[in-house]
Formats: structure tokens, sequence, C-alpha cells
């Protein structure tokens, strides 16, 4: 146990030393993704409680939907024919260097970033919705509305403290779900991140970097699970004293 | 099989019109699968309905061989996780103690590494062929089948009709297949569908990466794959297997969601 992880097979580079620029990379790209999708999840999942069974919802449950049922990487083709080639707004491949300043970056990385973004969006939103709409059948949400509050104030005040818990689990095995999104969002774009560099040893069968890497998503996946268990706990005081 | 509702009748209607395609692929094809018919990346016309692909082959002719492919893996694969999955959860819940145990912390053990990462790691020592990629998709998968399985089972086997099976005297094996199993069903036919869709997804994945269905085959991650350079000259063929994997995971979800629905509905509406 020395933390070295070795040289690469094919090209006798050293592991450590590719995979720290493209692991910061990789960060960079799932950092942005899960700072745009987070809020908007949690928006989109109050929104469509707030106007349950009526056309806002639907909608939303329809994209959605829609969105889980289309791989990662065919939403990488669609937005990349559409924004790119068609409407030629962002760059179709996501290059990046140290030489780019910050605005370049995020230009850079805009279609990926999208992409990852409404692959989880989806499943945080869908589970938010549901995590809600469980709260909500309890009795002090009648209580409240039986008060005359309105429906927004219901669901800030009364209903969303109660269903931080579940949320902040759903949030968090989605980031963990994030690491393994961003694998294929890397090849359709060809950014220069961990995942590339996965898939490319994967068929070159260079063992050692695929060990690496496979080491370090795998920790990155149960530390993330991790932090939501522990954060249930933390929310929930009934949970920290065990029966 | 009265009140099905319109959403359950045409996904079934979908689903059935690709396992019909898959299954008569070669008597409804136009080309072969691997014959140059026409020029790179021609439009679609009327001797090609969706247009050639990037070696000028018939795209439509591929998209419906790729389907068999696609489809008969997951299908295959599907198979292998609810039989090995079902049958261990059901096991565990039956044997409980440490069998239980043993065999729940093992399943943890492996769902705790991301099934692509797993996957990619698994198929970078071993050949990739067909029977390879459906045992590697089929075992991954089956931890998530075998935590609903055993979840069900455990409900049900506090159940006094089990507890009087189990006074009359019977085995192991006619409890999981005979009381366990006839309740348990419903659920996880449900389940079934999510999981083929998943598992649809999946092989398109690897494939999409280049570690799955191996050219000259088709299959639709594949066909993803052969035409990408196309999409930055505005050549559309790439996505014509986003079109068919969306539908056909659309469609089976509306059946899935018709069983769920149903079988709630027998329980007394709960939920």
């Amino acid at each position: 146990m020395t933390g070295d992880l070795g040289t690469a097979l094919t090209s006798g580079a050293y592991i450590t030393a590719s995979i720290t620029k493209r692991l910061s990379n990789t960060l960079f790209l799932a950092v942005w993704a899960a700072i745009i999708a987070v809020p908007l999840a949690i928006f989109l999942g109050l929104l469509a409680v707030r106007f349950k069974d009526r056309w806002p919802d639907k909608l939303i449950s329809a994209v959605t939907l829609a969105s889980i049922s289309i791989p990662e990487f065919l939403i990488g083709y669609v937005l990349m024919y559409l924004i790119a080639v068609k409407l030629r707004w962002f760059p179709s491949v996501a290059m990046i260097n140290d030489g780019m300043s910050l605005g370049e970056k995020l230009s850079a990385i805009a279609l990926p970033v999208t992409v990852l973004t409404l692959v989880v969006l989806a499943h945080m939103m869908r589970m938010t919705r549901a995590a809600i709409l469980n709260v909500m059948q309890s009795a002090y949400i009648e209580t409240a509305e039986l008060k005359g509050l309105n429906g927004f104030q219901v669901i800030f005040r009364h209903a969303f403290p109660n269903a931080i818990a579940p949320i902040v689990n759903v949030v968090m095995l989605n980031l963990a779900y994030l690491v393994v999104g961003v694998v294929v969002i890397e090849v359709v774009f060809v950014y220069p991140g961990m995942g590339q560099y996965l898939v490319d040893h994967v068929s070159k069968r260079d063992v050692p970097v695929v060990q690496a890497c496979g080491l370090i998503f795998a920790a990155v996946y149960i530390g993330l699970n991790m932090i939501a268990d522990i954060v249930a706990i933390l929310s929930n005081p009934r949970l920290r004293h065990p029966k | 099989m009265k009140n099905i509702p319109i959403s359950a009748l045409i996904g079934l209607f979908f689903t059935a019109l690709y396992f019909l395609a898959a299954i008569f692929a070669p008597l409804i094809s136009p080309y072969g699968m691997a014959e140059i018919v026409g020029d790179v990346w021609e439009p679609a016309s009327a001797q090609f309905l969706l247009g050639t692909d990037n070696i000028g082959r018939d795209l439509l002719s591929r998209m419906i061989y790729g389907g068999r492919t696609t489809i008969f893996i997951a299908t295959a694969a599907t198979i292998i996780s609810f039989t090995l999955g079902s049958v261990l959860g059901f096991f565990a819940a039956v044997a409980g103690g440490w069998v239980d145990q043993v065999l729940s912390r093992f399943v943890d053990l492996v769902m705790s590494i991301p099934t692509l990462i797993f996957a990619l790691v698994v198929l970078s020592v071993m050949p990739v062929t067909v029977p390879v990629l459906i045992f590697v998709m089929g075992l991954l998968d089956s931890t998530r089948v075998y935590r609903l399985a055993r979840a069900v089972a455990v409900d049900i086997e506090v159940m006094d009709y089990v507890e009087a099976a189990r006074l009359r005297g019977e085995k192991t094996a006619w409890i999981i297949f005979r009381e366990i199993l006839p309740n348990a069903l419903s659920p996880l036919v449900a389940e079934m569908g999510l999981r083929f869709i998943f598992m649809v997804l999946f092989v398109s994945t690897l494939s999409f990466l280049g570690l799955g269905i191996q050219p000259p085959e088709a299959d639709w991650g594949g066909i993803v794959k052969e035409n990408k350079d196309g999409i930055v000259y505005g050549i559309p063929a790439a996505l014509a297997p986003a079109f068919a994997i969306a539908t056909l995971a659309i469609s089976v979800n509306l059946v899935a969601d018709w069983v769920l629905n149903r079988t709630t509905s027998l329980k007394g509406g709960r939920g």
C-alpha cells in the first residue's frame, strides 16, 4: 500500500501523473453539471408538486421520462446535432487546455454539461417530487392548508424541511450516478478526462490503467453513497439512536 | 384482460412490433446487413428509406438487424439476471441467518461499484464475445433483482400459508417455487420491464464505447458509433437508433406501469 499506481503497459508513462490532470478536468465538468442540476431539479420538483396532475406536472414528467429512456450518448449526439451543428451556438467537441480562460473553458464544456444535467435532472426531479408528495399526505400539511396558506407557502415552509433528508439522499445518489455518466459523455465530446482515459485503455487491454481508473471511480461512488447515509442520519435525529 | 388502458395498448403494440421485427429481420429488411448497396451517407430516398451509412450500407436494414442483436442480448441477459437474482433472493429470504447475511453482504459489495465501471474492468481482461457480454451483463444486474426479490420474499415468508407449508414438512425448494414465487411474480414482472430497458441501454452504451458487439455485426449502439462522424457534417444517420431506443424504452415502460398498477389494485389498492 504505497499509493503508487504504477506505469501503463502501452506507453510506460506513470499512471499517477496522467491521471492527476485528467481527474481535475473530470471534476471540473462534474462540478459544473452538479451546480446547475441540483437547484434546478429541486425547483422543478417543487413546481411539479405545486401543480400536481395539472399541465406543468404532466409536462415535466413527460420530458423527464423521455430523457431517462434515451441513453446519455444519444442525448449527447442529438444536442450536438441541433445546437453545435445546426445552430452553431457552442463548439461540438469539448477540448480544453491550460491556456484557456474560465469563460472559454465554460463555453467549451457547455454541451457536455447540458447533457449531464439533463441525465441526472430527470432522476433527481422525479425522486424529489415523490419525496415531497409523500410528506404532503401528513396531517400537519392539511392543517397548514386549512389555515389558509397558499400552495407555495405550504410546500416551502411545511413540506420542504421535512423532505430534506430523502432529497439530500437522492441528490447524493445522483451525483454518484454522474460519475458513471461522465465516462460516456467524455467519449462523446472528446473531453480529456478520466472517462476517456479509462475507455481508451480498456480497448487496449491495459490492465494497470483500468485498475487505477476503476479504483478511483469506485472510491468516489462509495464515498458519495456514504455521505448520503451520513447526511440522512444528521438530518433525522431518530436515526441517531438505534433501538 | 379487458379494460386495458390506452397507454398500455400503445406500449404493447410497439413492443410487439419491435420484437416481431427482431424475429423476422431477414424477411423484412430490404437489403443484407453488411451489403454495400449505395454511396456513402446517401440521404433518405424511395430506394433507401433511411438513407445509407458511413460505408454505403442500407441504414434501415442495419437498424432492423441491429435491433435483432440488441433485443436478443438484452432479453438473454434479463433472463439470466432474473433467474439467478430471484432464486438467490428467495433462497436468502427463506433460509435466513448466516446464508442471508453472506449473500446480502456479497451483493452489497458488488453493488458498491458502478455497473458500467465494473463491466469495463471485466471486459478489459475477458474476450469481448456475445456469450461473455450476456453473462457479464446478466450477473452484474442480478444483484438488483436479488435485492428486490429478497425484499418481496421476506414479506411473504412470514405469511401463515408459508408456515403451514413448513409444518406440512415441505422442502425449501417447494416453499420457494410453490409458495413464494406465485405471490412474488407480479412485482417481479413489472421490474422485468425496467431491467430489460436498462439492458438495452447498457448493451448500446458498451457497443458505442466499442466494447460490445464487434463489427461487422450491427447493433443500435454500434450504428451510432459508426455514423457519429456524420453528425459534424449535419448528417443525422446516427440519430436513427436514438429514436428506436427511446420508443422501445417508453413502450416497455408503459406496459410495466400498467402491470404494476394492475397488481397494486389487486391487493386492495395500496399506494
